[in-house]
């Protein structure tokens, strides 16, 4: 028996009257890798997006369909509470300029006025930075700040910040659209290893990196999911021909 | 041919950027002379009695301007106190809310607001303060100050809040920071360098008003901390003393316009310092 994670039940997101999710229905499951993949402008950040409430901070926006996380519908509950739950990594590397490595791994506990003890808050930063693969690297330099950091080290930096909230779900928005590819490679490696201890919907435009680290792939196309399934099948044999187009780059 | 047409365009450029050159040399010039001015009349007026006792009675010789130093402090530091909160809190709605109507009108307002002729404020502050109030007092010399200060904070505080990347505040909120928070805690210390540093120069532009302060606080010859009080101000000892008749305070006059200088140029120049040293790179 799989377990179902996150409910995506006829779900549409719109920008004022503008439909840019179009009644999409897919089912995340727990401790696997889901890539949402498609040309520009299919929708797929903003799919994204809506699964912990972000889309709703640009002006206009709205909803129908549901969302459910674990039970729970993500639109009734309150999005502040939601997002501790569900962590996003951005496709830029965004560290809080102002901190330091050490203080924007409990950024989320600090800016949210959680109390944690010397010790907790040296286990937590320890325990993220470990499982962000960036441990070694910064351990003697954990008081410098996040910005001094490579590209890439800043972005597994910001993965190590999301994973110390201990979410359920980590939202990836193409991280690695702005690397390069040795770090690239590095942040997939990652995100294989991620999986064993959070469920990872990952939003990428490279195919490539799709296939090589997803365990499910979903194709959306002008807004509507147009394929879902077990990564190879989709890889290997598409059942729908636009899929199969986008795959061979006749488009995208 | 040909060549002898791009001759004469490099020469015409050569006259272009030479006169440029020229004539921004010239701006530093008249900064030049007031300084000069000013050591040279001013900076032998100081010494210790000038910079630390108030004035003698009228007639005796010496005596300095302390109460208008301490008076000038008060003011600026009233007028900080006032101006700050509101000009941050406005300087971050309209940088967040940049597309409200009511953003609109706000910075429609303050931009005027910056227009207005500080006598004019005087004027006002003495029909709003001083004249229910049935006194001279530092505090409304402060809030006439202060009107002065608060589109000088607004607009940088606007101008630095967006420059900061969204991506930072998503940042933020995505790790399930409340929105309030996020500005508090991520956004204002993201831009802390050009908030001060607008900060330290509406200080500096306000430390040398005359106007709005002849109707507010006064002026006084003797040293001051009560708020409620007329105060003495450098700018309206310096107008009082080189008006009057006497040589001796023409002598002070400098030796006050040189202090009140040298003290706006510092603050100029620590605000350079802010802005560069606190820089945040994103």
């Amino acid at each position: 028996m799989v377990h179902k994670v996150l409910m995506i039940n006829d779900f549409s997101a719109y920008f004022g009257k503008d439909k840019v999710v179009k009644n999409i229905t897919l089912a995340i499951e727990d401790s696997k890798i889901t890539a949402v993949m498609g040309p520009s402008g299919c929708g797929k950040s903003t799919l994204l997006r809506s699964v912990n409430r972000m889309h709703e901070l640009n002006p206009n926006t709205s909803v129908s369909g549901s969302i459910v996380l674990k039970g729970n519908d993500i639109y009734r509950m309150n999005p502040i509470l939601l997002r501790r739950h569900i962590g996003m990594v951005f496709q830029r590397p965004n560290p809080f300029p102002t901190m330091s490595i050490y203080d924007n791994v409990i950024a989320g506990y600090k800016l949210n006025g959680i109390k944690l003890t010397r010790q907790e808050r040296d286990s937590i930063v320890e325990e993220s930075l470990k499982k962000a693969a960036l441990w070694d690297e910064v351990k003697d330099s954990l008081r410098k700040k996040g910005t001094f950091l490579s590209g890439g080290q800043q972005q597994r930096l910001c993965i190590a910040r999301a994973l110390a909230m201990k979410p359920e779900i980590m939202l990836l928005d193409e991280p690695t659209s702005a690397l390069d590819p040795k770090a690239t490679a590095f942040i997939e490696e990652l995100i294989v290893q991620l999986k064993k201890t959070v469920t990872i919907v990952l939003v990428t435009h490279n195919i490539a990196q799709a296939a090589r680290v997803s365990d499910y792939t979903a194709f959306l196309f002008l807004g509507e999911l147009i394929e879902f399934g077990v990564t190879e099948k989709i890889f290997t044999v598409p059942s729908d021909k636009r899929t199969e187009e986008y795959l061979t780059g006749k488009f995208g | 041919m040909q060549n002898k047409k791009i001759a004469l365009r490099l020469i015409k450029d050569r006259l272009f950027s030479t006169v440029l050159i020229i004539i921004s040399s010239f701006s530093v010039v008249p900064l030049g002379f007031i300084l000069y001015f000013l050591v040279v009349k001013g900076a032998t007026a100081i010494n210790l009695e000038f910079l630390l006792s108030g004035p003698n009675p009228y007639g005796e010789p010496g005596g300095g301007i302390a109460h208008a130093i301490v008076g000038t402090l008060i003011l600026i530091l009233l007028a900080a106190v006032i101006s700050i909160p509101f000009g941050l809190s406005i300087g971050i709605f309209l940088a967040e809310f940049q597309k409200s109507k009511l953003a609109y009108w706000v910075r429609l307002g303050v931009d005027i607001l910056q227009g207005i002729p500080s006598i004019v404020i005087g004027i006002i502050a003495w029909s709003w303060i001083v004249r229910p109030m049935r006194a001279f007092t530092a505090l409304s010399g402060g809030i006439a100050l202060a009107l002065m200060m608060l589109p000088i904070i607004v607009r940088s505080t606007e101008e630095t809040i967006k420059l900061i990347p969204t991506s930072i505040k998503e940042a933020s909120l995505s790790l399930g920071v409340s929105y309030y928070h996020t500005i508090l805690k991520v956004i204002l210390p993201s831009g802390i360098s050009g908030i001060v540093c607008g900060i330290l120069l509406s200080v500096a532009r306000i430390a040398g008003e005359t106007a709005p302060l002849i109707f507010t606080a006064f002026g006084s010859r003797f040293m001051n901390l009560n708020i409620m009080k007329p105060v003495e101000s450098m700018p309206l000892l310096i107008y009082r003393y080189a008006s009057s008749p006497y040589r001796d305070l023409h002598t002070m006059a400098w030796g006050a316009s040189f202090v009140l200088v040298v003290f706006v140029l510092t603050l100029n120049i620590v605000a350079k310092g802010v802005c560069k040293r606190w820089c945040i790179k994103y």
